[in-house]
């Protein structure tokens, strides 16, 4: 499509071409939206349904890592929102569903994985290496300013 | 010189951080399972819906714990392996047919052979859930007293299994004598 694009000069038929494109555009997008996955409620209750999504979209699929449950249509995902929903059905809190998860899959199956000694380095990390980077700043910063120091001392002495 | 020493040191420390992560499998999760009792299950088998087959079958023994599935490639891949572990070792390989339809699933042991001494058919995958399942194939190595001694994702080679298999049943038989 694109190439057909660049060969036309013409600025007229460009525009037709262009809107030639914008149709399998949409329906690239459309048919993204049908395939939505739990598109219609699955708890009557707005407060479960709520909570249900809420957990879905902290749930990574194991299969497709980069993706959420909710957002991924593969036999997993499909599986563990199932799960999930019998878990809520059956009156489990969230901590409860969460531990279910996370006893079978391991802390990597949680988007935001628990505070433990083995995940511990991961919120560790992002605080340590901003001290490490800040110190480097202030060093370099420093040091930048000793040498314009050493300049002021310099034409002081040629003033002197 | 030590302006060039933070940046060489830095370096130093990073290149070894590059060369483990990026030679490391990342769909590859440590299973939390690892070393704890072995979930019990008990599903219909694959061939003869009548009856069931699950972890009371092995119980006191060895066992491998295949998961499979016709859809699933790589599992042809490791079939003529498994074959081979079935006819040489005394290890029972029990199969796990995971998210599979039955009809295909058992053509394709008419076809292949079958390696296992009963597959259970975990047609919604339950099971595979309690076992962290997340890919096929998956193999556990269960010890007599149900523990999971080990689990192996992707296909399970001559390699793999001389490497990672053998030397833990060994360790593990050596124990209980």
């Amino acid at each position: 499509m694109a190439k057909r694009i660049r060969a036309e000069n013409s600025r007229g038929k460009r525009k037709i071409q262009v809107k030639r494109v914008w149709i399998p555009l949409t329906l690239f997008f459309a048919f993204g939206l049908a395939n939505a996955i739990d598109a219609g409620k699955v708890f009557d209750d707005p407060e479960m349904q709520a909570r249900y999504e809420n957990i879905v979209s902290e749930v990574r699929c194991l299969v497709c890592q980069n993706q959420t449950i909710k957002d991924s249509n593969a036999f997993l995902a499909d599986d563990l929102r199932r799960e999930i929903r019998r878990l809520m059905a059956e009156g489990k809190t969230d901590a409860e569903v969460y531990d279910f998860l996370v006893t079978r899959y391991g802390d990597f199956v949680l988007y935001r994985p628990r505070m433990s000694g083995k995940t511990m380095v991961l919120w560790i990390a992002p605080f340590f290496l901003i001290a490490v980077g800040a110190i480097i700043v202030v060093k370099v910063v420093r040091g930048r300013m000793t040498i314009s120091i050493d300049d002021d001392t310099d034409s002081d002495q040629v003033a002197s | 010189m030590s302006r060039f020493l933070a940046p060489l040191i830095m370096v130093a420390v990073m290149i070894p951080v590059f060369v483990i992560g990026l030679n490391r499998d990342p769909s590859e999760i440590p299973s939390p399972l690892l070393m704890k009792p072995a979930p019990q299950f008990e599903l219909p088998r694959l061939k003869d819906p009548s009856r069931t087959v699950g972890s009371a079958d092995y119980e006191g023994r060895f066992a491998l714990v295949n998961v499979w599935a016709t859809w699933c490639v790589a599992c042809r891949q490791e079939h003529d392996f498994l074959l081979k572990l079935a006819r040489e070792t005394d290890i029972p390989i029990y199969g796990l047919n995971w998210r599979d339809r039955r009809d295909d699933a058992i053509v394709w042991l008419q076809r292949l052979g079958d390696p296992y001494v009963a597959s259970a058919y975990d047609e919604d995958g339950r099971v595979g859930i309690d076992w962290g399942v997340y890919g096929a194939p998956e193999t556990f190595l269960i010890s007599p007293d149900g523990i999971i001694l080990y689990k192996h994702f992707r296909p399970l080679t001559e390699e793999v299994w001389q490497r990672e298999f053998e030397p833990r049943i060994l360790a593990a038989r050596g124990k209980s004598k």
